[in-house]
C-alpha cells in the first residue's frame, strides 16, 4: 500500500508542510525533510522550483527563483533525494509545475520518483482532462498518486469527479487566492469547508492555501482530514534558517 | 491539414488550457460561452459599429509604390498603423470589452509588455467606464515611461510586476494571479493570440478583421481576393493570426511569420521563439517557448518590446511545425534599417515590430507578379526613443 493511503488510515489529524527544493541554500533539502519528519510532521510536499509558478504567491517564487539561481534542477532534486528513504519513513510528494517534468520526459520523471521512493505528485497546472487521457497509465505503472486541486467554485458535479478519479487524497485549496495572501479564516471559509465535509467524499481532504499557524491549522482541520503550510514555513526558513524547524511544528501541533 | 482549433482547444498537437485548478471556473465559463456570444448578432452589430466609429476601420490597403519599384514586386501595406490607439490591438480589446460586459464582469484585468495591449485595454475600459487594472514588469514600466501614462490618463492603474525577471512574462503571470484571486467578478483581457484555450481562437476571431477586410480590398484593387504572400511579425502573434487567419485554408496563398532574431539567433539574446523554443508549457498553452534544458523558461531579447515573447501563439506552433507558413528571422539591425527605409520610401513610421516583417524583403526575392500584403501593425510614434537612440537623430 502507498504511504500516502497508510498515512490517510491513521486516525488523527494531519500536518502536512511544503517547502521549495534547494532554498534557503541548495543543499538544505534533505536535513529539511529529516527534521520535519523528526518533530512529527506527518507529510511533506517538496516544492520543485519553476521559473513561473502561476499558482503561487510572491512567497514561494521568492524562494523558487533563490533555488534556481542557486542552481536547482530535477536531475540535481533526484540526487540530493537518492538516499532519502534511508533515514525518512513519512509520505513524500513532489509538488511542482508540469513544464520541467514535461522536459524532463512524464516517464521518466515518474521512474526517478519511484526508485527514491516518492509517493504522490501534485502539479497544479496539469487538468485533469490530460491527466486521465495521457497520463495516468504512467503514474500508476510507478505506483504514484496523483493530488488533484479543488477550489470554493469547483461545482459539485466536478468535486464528485475528482473524487471519483482520486486514489490519495483531495488538495482542498481554502479559498480563491494564491499561497500565501491569507491571515485567517472567515465564515466564507468555514461554510465552504462545511459543504464539503457534507458531501462525503470518498477521497479525504487535505486543506491548503492560507494555513499559517496554529489557530487556522485547528480551523481547518475541524473539518478535514488535514492541513498544509507552505508560505508560513518558507518564512520561517527565510528567519531561521534550518535550525529551528522543531520550534515552528510544536507552535503549530 | 486543420488550422482551425479544434473541440478540445488544440491546434495539431498545440494549445489546450494547462491550468491550474483556481482558474478552471473561469476559462471553463468563457469556453463555454465565447461563441455563442461573439456570434450572437447583436454582439457583431455593436463589435462592428465601434469598429467602423470608434477604431476607424476598414484601415486602409495602400498600394506601396516606391517600395514597390525598389524590390521590383508588389506590395500592399495593410495600415493597422492607422487605428484608433496606433496599432491592430484594439481590435481585440473592443471585442473582449464587449465579450466582458455580456459575462456581467465589472472589472478588467490585462497584462502589458511595452504597452500597447495596456493602453488599449485602458481605452476601452474608460469608452465602458468600467474598472481597468494594468500589470507591467518593473523594469518595462521604467523602459516606457510614455504609454505609463497615457494608461493613466485614461483611467487605469498600472501595477508593477516585480517577481521574476520583471517583464511581460511576469505582468502576464501576475495577471493571472490576480484573476486567481477574483474569481467571479473579473474578466482577463489577454492581448495576443496565446494562454489558454478559448483565448487563442478568441483573439485570433476579434483580429481576423484584418484578413477579412484585405480579400475585399484586394479584390477590388487586384481582381482577386488571394495575394501570393501574407507577411507579419510575430511575437505572441496576434496581429499575423489576424492577417492569415481567412487565408489558412487557402493553401495558394504563402504566410510569412516574421520572428525577432534580436542580435542574431546564436547569440544569447534573442526571441525566435521557433528556431530556439522547444514544445513546453507557457501560461496555460502548450506551445513552442524559450526555455533552460531543465524547463525553466528563459528571457528573450529584441529591440521591440512587442516581440520579446518567450513563446509563440499555439496557432502560430502549429503553422510552424506543419510548415504551413515560413518562419523568417530578423535581426534587430535588419529591422531598424527597414523601419527607416519604409519611412523614406512611404512617409510612413512604422512600429520596430511592423519593421521586422518589412526587413524580409532584404531577405527573400519576390518575382516582379507577386501581389504581397504586409500587415502594418502599428505605428512608430511610441519606438521613437528607440529610432532616436539607434540612428543617433
Amino acid at each position: 500500500m502507498n504511504r500516502i493511503n497508510q498515512k490517510l488510515e491513521e486516525d488523527k489529524k494531519l500536518l502536512s508542510i511544503y517547502f521549495t527544493a534547494g532554498y534557503p541554500q541548495l543543499n538544505d533539502t534533505v536535513s529539511i525533510i529529516e527534521n520535519l519528519e523528526k518533530s512529527g510532521v506527518d507529510m511533506i510536499e517538496i516544492g520543485l522550483p519553476f521559473s513561473d509558478p502561476l499558482a503561487d504567491g510572491p512567497t514561494i517564487q521568492a524562494s523558487s527563483t533563490t533555488a534556481l539561481n542557486s542552481g536547482m534542477t530535477s536531475e540535481m532534486l533526484f540526487n540530493q533525494l537518492k538516499n532519502i528513504r534511508k533515514t525518512v519513513s513519512i509520505p513524500l510528494l513532489i509538488m511542482g509545475y508540469f513544464n520541467p517534468m514535461m522536459q524532463y520526459g512524464i516517464e521518466n520523471f515518474c521512474k526517478k520518483c519511484a526508485e527514491i521512493g516518492i509517493d504522490g505528485l501534485i502539479i497544479p497546472d496539469l487538468p485533469v482532462r490530460e491527466y486521465t487521457e495521457k497520463y495516468k497509465a504512467i503514474f500508476e505503472k510507478y505506483g504514484l498518486i496523483n493530488v488533484f486541486l479543488i477550489t470554493p467554485q469547483t461545482s459539485d458535479e466536478r468535486i464528485r469527479f475528482v473524487d471519483e478519479i482520486s486514489n490519495g487524497f483531495i488538495y482542498m485549496v481554502s479559498s480563491a487566492a494564491v499561497t500565501g495572501s491569507q491571515s485567517g479564516f472567515g465564515n466564507v471559509q468555514e461554510a465552504y469547508f462545511k459543504r464539503i465535509a457534507s458531501m462525503n467524499l470518498k477521497a479525504p481532504q487535505i486543506i491548503g492555501f492560507g494555513i499559517s499557524n496554529s489557530e487556522t491549522f485547528q480551523q481547518a482541520t475541524k473539518f478535514a482530514k488535514g492541513a498544509i503550510i507552505g508560505s508560513a514555513f518558507v518564512n520561517h526558513l527565510t528567519k531561521n534558517g534550518v535550525n529551528s524547524i522543531s520550534k515552528f511544528v510544536e507552535a503549530i501541533r | 491539414m486543420n488550422y482551425f482549433v479544434d473541440e478540445n482547444g488544440y491546434y495539431g498537437q498545440f494549445g489546450g488550457a494547462y491550468i491550474p485548478e483556481m482558474l478552471y471556473p473561469n476559462v471553463e465559463e468563457l469556453r463555454r460561452k465565447y461563441l455563442t456570444i461573439m456570434l450572437d448578432p447583436s454582439f457583431q452589430k455593436e463589435f462592428q459599429e465601434l469598429l467602423k466609429e470608434y477604431v476607424g476601420r476598414p484601415t486602409p490597403l495602400y498600394f506601396a509604390k516606391r517600395l514597390s519599384e525598389k524590390y521590383n514586386t508588389k506590395i500592399y501595406l495593410k495600415r493597422e498603423d492607422l487605428c484608433h490607439t496606433g496599432a491592430h490591438k484594439v481590435n481585440n480589446t473592443i471585442g473582449q470589452i464587449l465579450m466582458a460586459k455580456r459575462l456581467g464582469k465589472t472589472r478588467i484585468i490585462a497584462e502589458t509588455g511595452a504597452g500597447q495591449h495596456g493602453v488599449a485595454t485602458a481605452t476601452v475600459c474608460a469608452l465602458m467606464g468600467i474598472e481597468c487594472i494594468v500589470y507591467m514588469g518593473e523594469i518595462d514600466i521604467a523602459r516606457q515611461a510614455p504609454n505609463v501614462a497615457r494608461m493613466k490618463m485614461l483611467g487605469a492603474t498600472v501595477v508593477p510586476a516585480l517577481s521574476g525577471s520583471r517583464t511581460l512574462k511576469d505582468a502576464t503571470n501576475e495577471a493571472i494571479r490576480d484573476w486567481i484571486n477574483n474569481p467571479v467578478d473579473t474578466h482577463y483581457i489577454i492581448g495576443s493570440v496565446v494562454g489558454p484555450h478559448p483565448y487563442p481562437d478568441m483573439v485570433a476571431r476579434f483580429q481576423s478583421v484584418i484578413s477579412e477586410e484585405i480579400k475585399k480590398q484586394l479584390l477590388e484593387k487586384e481582381g482577386t481576393e488571394n495575394p501570393d504572400y501574407v507577411i507579419a511579425c510575430v511575437g505572441g502573434g496576434s496581429n499575423a493570426a489576424g492577417a492569415f487567419y481567412h487565408y489558412l485554408d487557402e493553401e495558394s496563398v504563402q504566410l510569412i511569420a516574421v520572428e525577432a532574431a534580436g542580435l542574431g539567433i546564436n547569440s544569447g539574446e534573442s526571441a525566435a521563439t521557433s528556431i530556439l523554443g522547444k514544445e513546453g508549457i507557457i501560461h496555460g498553452s502548450k506551445t513552442l517557448l524559450m526555455q533552460t534544458e531543465d524547463g525553466q523558461i528563459t528571457e528573450p531579447y529584441s529591440i521591440s518590446a512587442g516581440l520579446d515573447y518567450p513563446g509563440v501563439g499555439p496557432l502560430h506552433a502549429h503553422l510552424c511545425e506543419s510548415k504551413r507558413a515560413d518562419f523568417i528571422a530578423v535581426t534587430d539591425d535588419e529591422a531598424m534599417q527597414a523601419g527607416l527605409e519604409l519611412c523614406k520610401l512611404e512617409g510612413i513610421i512604422p512600429a520596430i515590430e511592423s519593421s521586422h516583417a518589412l526587413a524580409v524583403f532584404k531577405k527573400k526575392e519576390f518575382k516582379k507578379n507577386d501581389v504581397i500584403v504586409l500587415n502594418l501593425s502599428g505605428r512608430g510614434d511610441k519606438d521613437l526613443d528607440t529610432y532616436i537612440n539607434y540612428f543617433k537623430l
